[in-house]
């Protein structure tokens, strides 16, 4: 084992910063590449004629669990020590609809949106303004929605171990589940923007 | 798209595709995904954490207002993680990496000839309608991501490679919100 390099002190928390910079060159510069700096590009994938947004984030999703699975499986990367959230079920199933409702409305994610400002868009820059403008009144809030929050803790899980299940065996359904997917998508992109 | 240039006077020998590019096409999604992943792989490699965007905005949001009010900013509780105790590398090590987001969209922008100042809209809205639903979808989506401990990027793509349990409770959701809320927004698209 000699990943993740930082837990092994191959570098200090200052270093992590300059890697944290590093790294998210090439985060934002994978977003606007699949042309996810345009609200239009991403709130396609709601009105099916464009599914970029499913493509990009379940490549992504699957390129991510193999590599960590083979680095894990090889021995080389310890994944008992990456970050996981820890779940909150019902606040998360709750999160995620109020971030679609978001997502739609606006026409970017909290991470497209500061793509788009930095490609020139307006309308992210103002995305930008309104989530630090959301996380203020979120702040005021907090106290209200507090025992909600910490409602349903389950404490980091995964789907494996929540479900009992060998872990290469949910990486080869996800696996599947991506192509079958990709291959959907594809579908209805076609039927979509035959009409 | 930006360019007005025109062809007729110049040398024959000047290809007219070179004078008139506009905006490079958008990569394959598929290689974009790629792409996307194995940066996701480095940071979980390099430093045991994945992407994220919505904490960073917290942080700074935290900074800001430590700074204009700060008592009123350190007796909100939210905000405690970010002010409390001095340094928090995992939530500044965030701010670094969305400097960096920010750099690596402008300059993927910059080589493919799109980043322009501009508004980006469907046909039936106005600017200002525009940039008041972007302000208001920006709201609400920051406090989705606080309800559900981060974003698309932190949870949806960070948790979803992981096979975090709640990461995927999140994710169908974000899909479940977005399309449940989209047929009553197409105005603003279409």
């Amino acid at each position: 084992m000699m990943a993740p390099f930082l837990k092994y002190g191959l570098f200090n928390e200052e270093v992590s910063l300059v890697v944290a910079f590093v790294i998210g060159i090439g985060f934002g510069f994978a977003l606007e590449r699949a042309g996810f700096g345009s609200a239009r590009k991403l709130v396609s994938q709601f009105y099916l004629d464009d599914m970029a947004v499913f493509k990009v984030m379940f490549t992504a999703i699957v390129t991510a669990m193999l590599g960590v699975t083979y680095l894990s499986w090889i021995g080389v990367l310890d994944l008992s020590l990456v970050y996981l959230t820890p779940t909150y079920l019902v606040p998360q199933l709750v999160g995620g609809v109020v971030l679609g409702a978001g997502f739609v409305v606006g026409g970017y994610c909290p991470g497209t949106s500061i793509a788009a400002a930095a490609t020139g868009r307006i309308d992210g820059l103002v995305a930008v303004a309104g989530v630090g403008f959301g996380t203020l009144v979120f702040a005021e809030a907090y106290p209200l929605v507090k025992s909600f929050m910490n409602s349903t803790a389950m404490g980091p899980q995964t789907i494996p171990q929540y479900f009992n299940l060998p872990y290469g065996l949910v990486v080869f359904g996800v696996v599947l589940m991506a192509i079958g997917g990709f291959v959907g998508a594809g579908w209805v992109e076609r039927r979509v923007r035959a009409k | 798209m930006n360019s007005h240039a025109s062809t007729v006077d110049l040398p024959a020998a000047v290809p007219a595709q070179r004078i008139h590019a506009g905006p490079a096409p958008y990569s394959n999604p598929y290689l974009a995904g790629i792409g996307l992943g194995l940066v996701l792989l480095a940071a979980f490699v390099f430093v045991g954490r994945g992407l994220g965007a919505s904490g960073a905005a917290s942080a700074v949001v935290a900074f800001g207002l430590n700074a204009v009010a700060p008592e009123h900013a350190q007796s909100r509780e939210w905000f405690a993680g970010y002010l409390g105790g001095g340094f928090h590398p995992l939530k500044e090590w965030l701010v670094f990496e969305v400097l960096g987001l920010f750099t690596g969209a402008w300059i993927s922008g910059l080589l493919a000839r799109r980043v322009l100042v501009s508004v980006e809209k469907g046909p039936r809205v106005s600017k200002g309608v525009r940039l008041a639903m972007a302000f208001l979808g920006g709201a609400l989506m920051a406090i989705g991501a606080a309800l559900g401990r981060g974003c698309t990027s932190g949870q949806a793509l960070t948790g979803g490679s992981l096979l975090n349990l709640g990461s995927w409770a999140f994710m169908l959701m974000v899909f479940a919100g977005a399309y449940g809320l989209a047929s009553f927004v197409r105005w603003q698209w279409r």
